[in-house]
Order: C-alpha cells, then sequence, then structure tokens
C-alpha cells in the first residue's frame, strides 16, 4: 500500500512540478522515516532478526511494523526476539543468528563485544531511570527512598544479577541508605507483579516498566534516580545473515521518529 | 439354635433367597453349582455384602435385618472366615498374621503374639512362625489361615472353598487336617464349597442351592442317597428318575416301569448306582430284575471303570470295568440290554 | 535345527530385551541422557569444589532440600487420604474433584504461584482476612516456598497413590474387617502397607518434583537468599550473571538430588 502511493506521489510530482506542496512533504517525511532507503528503489529484503531486552518489547514491536511499512519485502516484527539482555548475549556468544542486538545493559553489550561479534561500535541509544513502584493509593504511604530502609514494609527489589538490581545497588550506595528487601526479583516484570498485587509495598523498576503496568500501579520519582542512568546500546553483528536490513534498523531506531516513540515509552535521550 | 438365617438379596438377575440354621459345634455346608450364590451368602453372613431383606442373628444377637435398618458392620460381628485363597497380608509374617484379629479387637501386642504363637503351633508351624505368606507352601497358607480366623475365638466360622486352591495331592492331606480342627471348634461353621467330596467329608448337614433356591437340605448320607435334583445326582454320581409308585411298581414320567424294594404311594424320585447297572448283549431272564433297552450315548474313563452313558425309555449311567467294555465291544450307538436289581433301587417321596 | 533355534533364545536372553523394544527404549535414554551428557562436558569442573564450599550455595542446598522434605511430607499427609477418597469412596463428584485436583499438574506455575497469591497473599481471599487479624502473611517466607512447592508437587503424590490404591486387592480389606479391623485400622495396618511402593515412588517423584520447583516459588515466595532463594532460583539468577556458575550449581543440585533418591531405593524401596 505505502509503496503503491509513494510511486504515486513520485509521479504526481514529475506531473506536477512546483504544484504541489503538500506533497512535497510527505515525500520528505517518508523520506527521513525510511532511513536510507530511497522512495525510488528500496533493496531490502529478508527477515530481519533482532535480539532486544525485554524492556524494549512495547517500543521497538511498534517500531517494527512501521519500518515493514516501508520495507515490505522484510519481515521484522515476526522475528523480535525480546529476553533478559544477558540470556541474549549468551544466545549470540553460541552463534545464534542475529542480525541486531539491543542490550539493556553496557555489561552484557560487553559480552558481545568481548567475543568480537559486534560489526560497529555499539551505540548508546536511550536511558532509563528507576522509579518507586507502589500499588495503586500507596497504602503503605511510600514518599521516598528511605522508605527502603523500614523494615516493616514488604520491599521488592530487582536481584543485583539484573540490570534494575545493579542500578538499585548504585542508587542507595549513592544516597548512604541500607535497603531492606524481603525479595530480589529476577526481573522487573515479577517486582511489577507483586506491586499489581499489593503484595509488595514497595519495589524500584524502571519508570518505562511503571508507565506500562497501568493504573494498578504508581510511580513516584526520587532525586538519587539520577545516579543510576541505564544506558541501552545496539549494534549490528558481524554474523548478520542480513547486513543491510540491520544496518538499516539500527538507523530506524536512531532516527527521530524512533527516539520519539522512545521518549513517550518513559525513556530518557542521552 | 446358633445360627439364625434368612437371606435375601438380588445380585444382577440372580434372586438368592435361602434359609438355614447352624447348631453349635456344628458344620454346615453349602454346595451349589457356580453362579448359584454361595459365596454371596457368606459374604453376607460375614456383613460384606448388605442383603436387601430377612434376617440374621447369631447366638441370639441380631446381625442383620433390612427391614428395621439394622445391620451390624464385619468388624463387630463375632466371626472368622477363610477365603478362598487364603488373602494371608503379604506383608505381615505368619505368627503377625494369625496376631492381627486379636490386635484388631483389642489385645496388646504381648498378648496377641503369645496366643498368637499358641496357634501357629497347634497348626504346626511353629518353624514358619517368621516367615511371610509368600514362602510358605498352599497347606501352610490354608493352616495359617484357619489359625486367623480361629484365633479371635468366634463365634461363627466362615470357610469359603477352603481347598479349592491346593493341588489334588495337598487337598487329601489338608482335608483331613480341617476336619479335624473344625472338630475342635465350637461355634458354628458355614463352608462354602462346589466340591461334593469336601462337603461330604467335612460336613454335618449340607444345604444344597440352585440359582438362588434351597433345593435340598440333610445330612451327606441323606443327600447322597437321595438327591433331589439332577444337580445334587450328578454330583454324588446317581442317576435321578421321577414317577409315580403304587406299592413296589413305579411307573416313571417316560412310561416305563420300575420295580422297587420297599413299597411306596404316590409322586416319587428313583435314584440308581451307576455300579448297579449291568450291561448285557441279549435279553437276560430271571430274578424279580428290571430290564429295559438301551442304547450307548457316550463313555468316558471313571477312576478305574468307564462311565456310560445310556439312552433309552429309562436314561441311565452304567460303571463297567474296562475288561467288560472290550468284552461287550462298547461303542456309541450300539445296543444293549440294561438290568438293575429290584433292592438296588431307591425310590423316596418327591 | 533345535540346537540354533537353542542357541537364538541365548542370545536373546543376553538382554532379555527384544529388538522392537531396544530401538526406541534406547532413542529414549540418548534423549533423556544428552542433554545432561552436554551438562557434564561443558560444567567449569575446577571450580565445582570451591562452589560447594561458598556458604551462599550451601545454604540453598540446604533451604532446597528442607522445603522439598517439607512439601512431601505435607503431600503424604493430606495427599494419601485424598488419593484414598479419589480410589475408594462413593462421594458424588469424584470425576471433577480429580480433575480439580490434577490442575497444578497443566497450570503453567508462575501462573500457579499468582494465584497463591490470590488465595494466601495478604490481600488474598484466605490470607487477606489470616493478615487483617493476625498480622501474619505467607509470601516472602520459608513457609511460602514450601507452600509453592507443595501445590505444584502434590498432584504428583495423589495421582500415584491413586493408581496404586486402585491397582490393590480389595479383599485384603475384607479380610480385616472380618478380623475385626475397623476401616481406619484396615487403612493403616493393611492398606497403608499394601500400596507403600506407591507410595513411596509418589513420594520420590512429589520430592523431586518439590526440589526442581522454580516458578511457582519465585512468584509467590520471592527471592531471598537464606529464606526463600532455593537452587533453582540460585541457578536461573546465576544464569543471568555467570552461566559458567549455573551450571555448576545445577550439577550439585542434580548431585544431591541423584544421591539421595539412589539412597532410598536402596534403603527403602527394594525392601518391598
Amino acid at each position: 500500500m505505502r509503496r503503491i502511493s509513494l510511486l504515486a506521489t513520485t509521479v504526481l510530482l514529475l506531473a506536477l512540478v512546483g504544484c504541489g506542496d503538500d506533497e512535497q512533504t510527505a515525500n520528505d517525511q517518508t523520506g527521513s522515516g525510511s532511513g536510507s532507503a530511497t522512495a525510488s528503489e528500496d533493496t531490502l529484503t529478508g527477515a530481519l532478526t533482532v535480539f532486544a531486552a525485554a524492556s524494549l518489547t512495547d517500543v521497538f514491536t511498534s517500531l517494527g511494523e512501521q519500518f515493514e511499512a516501508e520495507h515490505p519485502d522484510v519481515t521484522v516484527v515476526d522475528n523480535f526476539n525480546f529476553a533478559g539482555s544477558s540470556t541474549l548475549a549468551e544466545g549470540i556468544v553460541q552463534a545464534a543468528p542475529a542480525d541486531v542486538f539491543a542490550s539493556a545493559s553496557p555489561t552484557t553489550m560487553q559480552t558481545v563485544v568481548d567475543a568480537g561479534l559486534n560489526a560497529e561500535e555499539p551505540t548508546i541509544f536511550v536511558q532509563n531511570t528507576l522509579q518507586i513502584a507502589v500499588p495503586a493509593g500507596n497504602p503503605a504511604g511510600v514518599t521516598g527512598l528511605e522508605d527502603f530502609t523500614n523494615p516493616e514494609l514488604t520491599i521488592a527489589l530487582c536481584a543485583e544479577d539484573v540490570p534494575c538490581g545493579t542500578a538499585a545497588i548504585k542508587v542507595f550506595e549513592a544516597a548512604g541508605l541500607t535497603p531492606q528487601p524481603d525479595t530480589l526479583e529476577s526481573d522487573v516484570r515479577a517486582a511489577l507483579t507483586k506491586v499489581e498485587l499489593g503484595e509488595v509495598d514497595a519495589a524500584l523498576v524502571y519508570k518505562t516498566d511503571v508507565l506500562v503496568s497501568g493504573d494498578a500501579v504508581e510511580g513516584i520519582d526520587f532525586p538519587e534516580s539520577a545516579d543510576a542512568v541505564n544506558d541501552y546500546l545496539i549494534t549490528t553483528l558481524t554474523d548478520a545473515p542480513n547486513p543491510d536490513a540491520a544496518a538499516a534498523w539500527v538507523e530506524f531506531v536512531l532516527s527521530e521518529v524512533g527516539l520519539a516513540a522512545f521518549e513517550e515509552a518513559g525513556f530518557q535521550l542521552p | 439354635m446358633s445360627l439364625d438365617a434368612h437371606v435375601v438379596l438380588q445380585r444382577g438377575t440372580l434372586h438368592v433367597d435361602v434359609s438355614f440354621e447352624v447348631g453349635p459345634g456344628e458344620v454346615l455346608a453349602v454346595l451349589g453349582p457356580n453362579g448359584a450364590g454361595k459365596s454371596t451368602l457368606l459374604r453376607v453372613l460375614a456383613g460384606l455384602t448388605a442383603p436387601h431383606g430377612g434376617r440374621i442373628s447369631l447366638d441370639g444377637k441380631l446381625l442383620d435385618e433390612p427391614a428395621v435398618g439394622i445391620r451390624v458392620p464385619p468388624h463387630h460381628r463375632p466371626i472368622g472366615m477363610v477365603f478362598q485363597d487364603h488373602l494371608l497380608f503379604p506383608h505381615l509374617s505368619t505368627v503377625d498374621n494369625v496376631a492381627f484379629g486379636l490386635r484388631a479387637r483389642g489385645e496388646s501386642r504381648q498378648a496377641a503374639r503369645a496366643i498368637a504363637g499358641e496357634w501357629v503351633a497347634r497348626m504346626d508351624l511353629a518353624d514358619y512362625s517368621s516367615a511371610k505368606p509368600r514362602s510358605l507352601s498352599g497347606g501352610q497358607a490354608q493352616r495359617v489361615a484357619l489359625a486367623r480366623a480361629l484365633a479371635g475365638d468366634p463365634r461363627l466360622l466362615l470357610l469359603d472353598e477352603p481347598l479349592s486352591a491346593l493341588d489334588a495331592r495337598t487337598k487329601l492331606d489338608v482335608r483331613a487336617d480341617l476336619r479335624h480342627h473344625l472338630a475342635d471348634y465350637p461355634g458354628a461353621t458355614v463352608l462354602v464349597t462346589h466340591d461334593p467330596v469336601d462337603a461330604m467329608a467335612l460336613a454335618d448337614r449340607l444345604v444344597v442351592i440352585e440359582r438362588g433356591r434351597v433345593v435340598q437340605v440333610g445330612t451327606p448320607v441323606e443327600v447322597s442317597r437321595r438327591p433331589r435334583t439332577d444337580y445334587v445326582a450328578r454330583l454324588v454320581g446317581l442317576s435321578l428318575l421321577s414317577g409315580t409308585a403304587q406299592g413296589r411298581a413305579v411307573v416313571l414320567d417316560s412310561g416305563a416301569a420300575v420295580q422297587v424294594a420297599e413299597p411306596t404311594n404316590g409322586p416319587v424320585f428313583v435314584a440308581i448306582r451307576p455300579a448297579a447297572v449291568a450291561l448285557y448283549r441279549t435279553r437276560p431272564d430271571g430274578s424279580p430284575r428290571n430290564v429295559w433297552a438301551v442304547t450307548v450315548g457316550g463313555v468316558t474313563p471313571y477312576g478305574e471303570t468307564l462311565r456310560v452313558d445310556l439312552h433309552g425309555e429309562v436314561p441311565l449311567t452304567a460303571d463297567v470295568t474296562p475288561e467288560a467294555a472290550a468284552e461287550l465291544d462298547l461303542v456309541i450307538g450300539a445296543r444293549f440290554w440294561a438290568s438293575v436289581k429290584a433292592n438296588e433301587v431307591a425310590a423316596y417321596p418327591a | 535345527m533345535s540346537q540354533r533355534g537353542r542357541v537364538e533364545r541365548q542370545v536373546d536372553g543376553a538382554t532379555g530385551v527384544p529388538a522392537v523394544l531396544l530401538v526406541p527404549a534406547a532413542l529414549a535414554v540418548a534423549f533423556l541422557v544428552l542433554p545432561l551428557v552436554a551438562l557434564l562436558i561443558r560444567a567449569p569442573w575446577s571450580t565445582l569444589g570451591s562452589l560447594l564450599a561458598e556458604p551462599a550455595v550451601r545454604q540453598a542446598l540446604r533451604l532446597s532440600l528442607i522445603s522439598a522434605s517439607l512439601a512431601t511430607l505435607i503431600s503424604l499427609v493430606v495427599g494419601v487420604p485424598l488419593a484414598w477418597v479419589l480410589a475408594r469412596s462413593q462421594l458424588r463428584g469424584r470425576t471433577i474433584l480429580r480433575a480439580l485436583v490434577t490442575v497444578p499438574l497443566v497450570l503453567p506455575p508462575v501462573v500457579g504461584g499468582v494465584a497463591l497469591f490470590f488465595a494466601l497473599g495478604r490481600r488474598g481471599v484466605v490470607g487477606g482476612p489470616l493478615y487483617d487479624a493476625t498480622g501474619v502473611s505467607f509470601p516472602f517466607t520459608t513457609s511460602a516456598v514450601v507452600l509453592a512447592e507443595t501445590f505444584v508437587a502434590m498432584p504428583f503424590l495423589i495421582i500415584t497413590v491413586e493408581g496404586a490404591l486402585r491397582a490393590a486387592d480389595r479383599r485384603y480389606e475384607d479380610a480385616a474387617a472380618t478380623l475385626g479391623a475397623s476401616r481406619a485400622t484396615t487403612f493403616r495396618r493393611v492398606t497403608l502397607p499394601l500400596v507403600a511402593p506407591g507410595i513411596a515412588a509418589g513420594a520420590v517423584l512429589c520430592w523431586a518434583r518439590a526440589l526442581g520447583e522454580f516458578g511457582a516459588t519465585i512468584t509467590f515466595a520471592g527471592n531471598f537468599p537464606g529464606t526463600t532463594r532455593t537452587m533453582p532460583l540460585a541457578v536461573y539468577l546465576a544464569l543471568e550473571s555467570d552461566p559458567e556458575a549455573a551450571i555448576a550449581l545445577s550439577l550439585v543440585m542434580l548431585a544431591v538430588s541423584l544421591f539421595t533418591l539412589m539412597f532410598l531405593r536402596d534403603r527403602w524401596l527394594m525392601r518391598t
């Protein structure tokens, strides 16, 4: 559909030079949106396999749909592999056939870099900060990071083995506080489930995750979050089966359209 | 009267309705073909199956009377039961099997084991007292089962085909042994069997049931001499005929005439032992005999003789020696004269 | 002719397994054992010893063994009677009851964990009033680990024991009744010993399932060293940061459980 309309626009442009400002603008937008793809010919085809941190699921899926619309011969949405960054990094080191890797932490990206599998220098494309998540209505009256030291409250943190846990440790160290967690969750989602169910009084999770959780969870900003900004990195891979599409995807993610989508989802731009 | 039972029960298409009594020390054998309801009857007496009607009392105490809602559960009945394949608890030793009932009825472990030990010794099983059931022979297992049933001093002993799981050789020994122990037992005993030899050897009285009904009651001698149904006659090896007597002459239902020794009148059964039947190629004369024309219907070995089925106006069975059979040239379809002395024919009121 | 026949029979007798069964059986063994072998090949053998000496690992192992054993014990105490009800009682709706009881078998364990929250969490159907009245709540405690493991593992015990009860000869129970044993005594002294091998098999299955339980535990009990971090949780988290350690931890758990099962088998199953 989009391809046909592009061609139609081009034909129109040739026929009515200088007559249609509207068409001109439309063409510019699609041009910038499709990155390296040109309006006249799209050389990208085939499957594009993107390994991405689970926290990128929503934004990447919607960006993937746009990308497919502009490159109809590429299938990316069905080839996303969302999982924990370290699981994905391990898979890439084990020679899983991936074109792009988007990780939620520098350390997991380093695993891939150490194995020499990155085709370019990984780019920090977005950042995520922590937020306090409490059940709707905040029944325990949590106000800030100090409440995490209260043994009376039921507190969930991420385990130190996963990125949100590492970030939490950094935050508490910077604040000079010793938290009293009751559980160390294996991932953000598990921590949020417990907040949603009201089984914990507070959890420290990423802002983006609070945003997608809906009404059952409330987010509370706290100043110390600036001490633990989490970088998301993206790179194409040396063994990519579809290197051209991979490069186009990275470019699309880093484009204005891509970054706007991330900001809307609660990510910060570097 | 020790046991007074009237059992009414519907089992599928089989309607059981039987009454009998058993006195103290008496052994009653319930004899009947497979599917006659014998085992069901025993399960009802044990309380394992609920009857639908009738009344069962033991020593004056009511055990079952469905009409008034009385049913004593099996574990509250003063009974002992020996099952067809013994059903010794596989995880318990001989002495613990025997002690089981005593323990269940409240004896201390020590007292139960002491009493059980005596029973084990009485059954000549002292050497096997710590053996598990699977290492016992059939005869030994049978004795353990009997000791287990008797150790609790029951008022009623129930034996379900107690000898049927044994091979022929062991059976003889165990039967004699069982007879001996039953003689010592003061309570009432009900024994269920399909084997007339067991019933005759062990019982003081027989109840024959067929299709859920009592067809004959009597001592083993009475029943074996004067069978009242074909089933019983076959069991005791007699040819059973029915007819109408007038003095010493009986006219059979088939129309043939039979001379008998004892005079009677009215409807009678006529029983003839196979050994009393003699076969001749030509019609014999003289002496007060019954002589009928017969045809050979079948020949089967029977112990040391041959049993010959005879068709004719009087259906008979004859036992002949192999030598006689060879001499007579006994083949199926051959025609003979069968002769029976009048004093070998029993006639009794039907 | 007859001689060749005898030779053939001897050859067959060497394995005692006909070829039609041997091939698929060998395939099954290969399929089950291969991942284990791969794990052994990849294992960092040099660090295995020091790993076992680590207090955190021993703590997780201890917690796993204790909670799996407690879960098995609870399952035995309430599961065997339930198996009896399913196998022997004339209770109406037994079929539905059986289906309900086996739900945890098909339920994804994580969902099971959430369901446990709904039931026993501090806002749960039962847990809520309990928390309001006493201030006691299960989640994030060792008892939550035991509850989660029991929830997931007990059906294995129930199904195995029910099968054993159905297969057992009920006439032994009749014999016990004629000997004056009440139903309770009969159950204890006759039925239980008769189905002991089935109960043992069920308990082993239950214990093994409880030991490996992950999803319901991490959901309902959370993860905290010493109180709720069992070996499977430790393995999962190690996988995030240090895959080699994860393999080593799995091997430790495997070794301990295999050792326990073989030991039990010798002492317990072989006797019956």
